[in-house]
């Protein structure tokens, strides 16, 4: 990965460097060249890194006082919220940090699919990622469900039974998933413990995201490949350092606004009643960071293809890199692809709020057509823009502008904060 | 900065999601001011000591608290009542204790640390007493209802005889507030229902919104640490992202694109 060979100046170092060599890692990541066009929009890697030590962190120590147990579970989450010191902190930075997180990679994400950032060489860092993001999917599912509250015990009520959609051995594996005849205690502690794990393999995956991303480098805003080290280049320490905690910065004011201020704004009422098997909530909606593909499920009549296409509407992204044919990544260079990329966003939020909605008559209509849409973006529109559409003439260097370059890479910088 | 602007829209965005989705049957509350809404909220005490009366007196015959212990009357931040009242208050409660050594349950009056007594020994016999509806625990209530201090207070004034059509069945009553305008909560309080002891004049009004304060502490216990830590995190988050800011700019003036 490195270019250079290192040697620590210690004759301690070198000898520790010799056996493991941990110096040579943090030297390549202090010196990891960097391109140095990138925004802001790259900052999010590091604030979900943040986020995600945030909520092990904050997790460990709720897993201290919390108790799994269908009967205790709810007192034990007020038991945290009155009488444990700070516990009302700790929990609400986990429970609303849950939805930073997701605010972050839905950002993280998007970035990506605007600068091409999942294509050739980086397809297995996008792969990784589609992991991480099910597998953060999971747990927060899960995490929802461990204060037992009304909307934790309806929610995975509803998300179990999609299981039973599946012929045949469907109702069977619906059971050994709640390891009873309905949610209950066992589905609780099995919760509790997938809950508990999961957070671990991320971090492992990020481990492997990270390195993965550590050997073609940092996709930028022009999309260009670009010589490593060299004038285009800047060393992630410290200028890259600097900026992502800039970043994180404003990140975390934003954060802490809603851990103080608002910190049952993103929750639902209902869920601060105890879980109750025999009352049914009027009306049961998922957290919003799962609302575009609840909308989604809800859209088909049919209960196993709702479930198909809400699978598919995440499994599709991890085939991206083969969907999208064009040759140049950066949306700043693709005038059409740039039009049909904001569509596809407000396509999304437009599932996000309607899988908010009850699933009848007008916002039915609306869920199907943006269903439909969603998957004509992946599935029609990528494949054929990349082969139509005329790009614009992309710079050589990432450093040509500054130096002087022809109008068009003046306009691409100016592209570079998500302007058109 | 530009950027941030939208980051901000996108927040904004997303939270303006559930509060519509929340508000599908929306009825516009009565509106009155929260000494406790906003940066700097704080319980005004002497309503909260009210709302305690209000509890007691009115609502404690039917709801429990179960989360609530008669130390917490007297804890920062709360109803602060003194430590000897709150003692005194404790001691009106016969609270059921045991076994002792003869493997006898027995009475003895509440301590500190007692919880709140309950009204009803288990949900079962609250239904029996209450027409087969159970009064919820209101140790969260505020929280688990979507309009929280604004539903509640207006619930406890929504009260109205039924508009022509709409039939009653016994024990139902008619509330302009209420999901689907039925409650089996009967009209509890009228102007003078109690003497408050601080002299204050006991309209419906006033008990309505004392006692819904006082719920609001019961539900967050510790809102007004809460809200005193925000403000100092938020200053030390602002003034350490200007710092940075600043550092930000001065290293990367070494190199000649800007950030």
């Amino acid at each position: 990965m490195s270019d250079h060979e290192y040697t620590p100046k210690s004759k301690v170092g070198k000898w520790f460097n010799d056996r493991l060599p941990l110096l040579t890692l943090a030297n390549h990541l202090t010196d990891y060249p960097t391109p140095k066009n990138l925004n802001y929009w790259w900052t999010f890697g590091g604030i979900l890194t943040f986020c995600l030590l945030t909520q092990i962190v904050t997790g460990l120590v709720l897993a201290m006082h919390y108790i799994a147990h269908a009967d205790m579970a709810f007192d034990s989450v007020e038991h945290i919220m009155r009488d444990v010191n700070y516990g009302w902190l700790i929990r609400y930075i986990h429970a609303n940090g849950a939805s930073m997180f997701f605010l972050a990679v839905y950002i993280h994400i998007f970035r990506s699919l605007f600068y091409g950032s999942y294509k050739a060489p980086r397809e297995v860092i996008w792969i990784i990622g589609i992991i991480i993001y099910l597998l953060m999917m999971a747990a927060a599912f899960m995490g929802y469900v461990l204060p037992w509250g009304q909307m934790s015990f309806w929610g995975a009520t509803v998300i179990t039974n999609l299981f039973s959609a599946i012929p045949l051995v469907g109702e069977g594996i619906v059971t050994w998933l709640w390891g009873g005849y309905s949610v209950d205690n066992p589905t609780l502690t099995r919760f509790f413990t997938l809950h508990y794990l999961i957070p671990f393999l991320i971090l492992g995956l990020v481990v492997l995201h990270i390195w993965a991303l550590h050997v073609p480098g940092n996709n930028n805003p022009v999309g260009i490949d670009i010589k490593k080290p060299s004038k285009d280049t800047v060393p992630f320490h410290p200028y890259i350092v600097i900026k992502d905690g800039f970043a994180l910065l404003m990140f975390m004011i934003v954060f802490a606004f809603f851990v103080f201020y608002t910190p049952n704004i993103l929750g639902h009422a209902d869920n601060y009643i105890e879980a109750d098997p025999l009352v049914t909530p009027a009306h049961i909606v998922p957290e919003w960071y799962l609302l575009p593909f609840y909308a989604i499920l809800r859209s088909v009549p049919d209960k196993l293809l709702g479930v198909v296409a809400m699978l598919s509407a995440i499994l599709i992204l991890a085939v991206l890199p083969w969907l999208d044919t064009s040759k140049i990544r950066s949306a700043v260079f693709r005038p059409l692809y740039r039009q049909f990329y904001w569509i596809l966003v407000v396509d999304v939020l437009i599932l996000g709020y309607v899988g908010a909605m009850p699933a009848e008559g007008l916002y039915l209509l609306i869920a199907r057509i943006a269903t439909a849409y969603y998957f004509l973006h992946f599935l029609v529109i990528l494949p054929v823009l990349g082969l139509k559409e005329k790009t614009l003439p992309i710079p050589l260097s990432i450093t040509e502008p500054v130096l002087g370059g022809s109008p068009n890479l003046a306009a691409a910088k100016n592209k570079e904060s998500f302007k058109n | 900065m530009k950027i941030f602007y939208r980051i901000i829209l996108l927040v904004f965005l997303i939270i303006i999601t559930p509060i519509h989705s929340n508000s599908a049957e929306k009825i516009e509350y009565l509106k009155t001011d929260w000494s406790f809404k906003g940066l700097f909220g704080k319980f005004d005490r002497s309503s909260l000591q009210r709302g305690y009366q209000v509890y007691t007196e009115v609502c404690s015959s039917c709801h429990s608290m179960k989360y609530l212990s008669y130390r917490n009357l007297a804890e920062k931040g709360g109803p602060e009542f003194s430590l000897e009242q709150a003692k005194a208050i404790a001691a009106s409660f016969e609270v059921k204790d045991g076994p002792n050594a003869d493997g006898e349950m027995f009475t003895r009056p509440g301590r500190l640390s007692d919880k709140f007594v309950m009204p009803y020994d288990n949900v079962k016999a609250a239904q029996a007493a209450n027409g087969g509806a159970y009064p919820p625990d209101m140790s969260v209530l505020v929280k688990a209802r979507g309009g929280g201090v604004d539903y509640i207070y207006s619930l406890l004034q929504g009260y109205e005889d039924p508009p022509t059509g709409v039939t009653l069945d016994d024990g139902v009553y008619y509330n302009k507030y209420m999901y689907g305008n039925k409650i089996k909560m009967a009209n509890q309080l009228s102007d003078g229902l109690i003497e408050y002891s601080d002299g204050t004049n006991a309209t419906v009004e006033q008990m309505s919104k004392d006692v819904t304060t006082f719920l609001m502490w019961a539900a967050e216990p510790h809102l007004e640490a809460r809200h005193r830590m925000g403000f100092k995190a938020i200053i030390y988050l602002i003034i350490l992202t200007v710092l940075v800011y600043f550092s930000m700019k001065k290293i990367w003036s070494r190199i000649e694109t800007e950030v």
